[in-house]
């Protein structure tokens, strides 16, 4: 099976990595940009096919290592 | 004194570390590889810069899962005074032995210099260190913005938990996060919220900071004012045994 996990950065929290993409994209003419927010998608193969073990897994794994309760979130699809 | 200086893959201020603290403060200061189970007998533990794992992930999140991290947890809630410096601070936060997190500098840049510190929150690190007094130290980080929710630094401001924020040579802080020095620089390094260099934990004896003591500790380096973090730590030890 094949996983995605999106790991986005709390709206609370400052982005200047998105800034610095929006004035890029201003820069390249693009001045209908109002944000950006830059965040990480990771792609994971898992073993076996019983989906409800693997979302209980995937879970496990975005709250103790691919995501930081405090600052991130996360979401997964499964294939 | 007996200091463990914890080693991780892409550390690499762990000689600095062990230098300030056994050449400079004289302890028997010894490196405890990542992958131990065990500190060993020791009195206090410092978490050293660097960028562990190369930083995958985020920093601080891959070094979070290492073999040494449960007997560090346990010398924590033993008591046992722990110092995390630079990337030491992002891995005490990532595995929530301090609140917040370290974020990406505001500007982006890599800040690599000397920034000025007032010292705040007693411990065991600054107790023997004036309140409101102001020391020199180093800093060399790309994520270094502590950032919390509202309610964490409420709490941290109350119960005197900030150990240092960043501030002019006078002590004086910044009116705004933008602010620059004399130098051209901004005061605050990074865009911390309250301008947070520093804080500890809520026993009190686990502290994490961005900035380099042990970089300061000698006047060779330019500064020797880090070289107090580790006179109050001895003094906090004799203070213990006596």
């Amino acid at each position: 099976m094949k996983a995605k996990v999106y790991v986005t950065l709390k709206t609370e929290v400052l982005d200047p990595q998105g800034d610095a993409v929006r004035r890029a994209l201003h820069a390249l003419g693009h001045d209908d940009v109002k944000k950006v927010r830059v965040g990480k998608l990771v792609e994971i193969d898992l073993d076996g096919d019983d989906r409800a073990k693997a979302e209980t897994e995937l879970q496990e794994m975005c709250a103790k290592l691919l995501a930081n309760p405090v600052i991130e979130d996360f979401r997964f699809e499964l294939e | 004194m007996r200091v463990a200086v914890i080693q991780f893959p892409g550390s690499n201020a762990d000689w600095d570390a062990l230098h300030a603290a056994r050449d400079v403060a004289k302890a028997d200061a010894r490196y405890v590889f990542h992958k131990e189970s065990e500190l060993g007998e020791t009195d206090a533990v410092i978490v050293p810069g660097g960028f562990s794992f190369g930083d995958y992930l985020r920093p601080g999140a891959i070094a979070g899962y290492s073999p040494i991290v449960p007997a560090l947890k346990r010398f924590a809630e033993r008591g046992g005074p722990i110092l995390g410096i630079c990337n030491g601070f992002q891995i005490l936060a990532e595995i929530g032995l301090l609140p917040g997190a370290l974020t990406r500098n505001a500007h982006l840049r890599f800040e690599c210099r000397d920034v000025h510190l007032r010292v705040e929150g007693r411990g065991p690190f600054t107790d023997t260190l004036a309140e409101g007094s102001v020391i020199r130290v180093p800093i060399a980080h790309a994520d270094g913005r502590f950032h919390c929710d509202a309610e964490t630094l409420e709490t941290l401001e109350k119960n005197g938990r900030i150990a240092f924020r960043y501030c002019h040579p006078d002590g004086r802080l910044p009116e705004s996060p933008t602010e620059r020095g004399t130098d051209g620089l901004p005061i605050n390094p990074n865009g911390s919220i309250a301008d947070i260099a520093g804080i500890y934990d809520e026993r009190g004896n686990v502290l994490g900071m961005m900035p380099h003591p042990e970089r300061a500790s000698e006047s060779i380096l330019g500064s020797a004012d880090g070289l107090g973090l580790f006179e109050s730590l001895g003094a906090h030890l004799r203070k213990g045994a006596a």
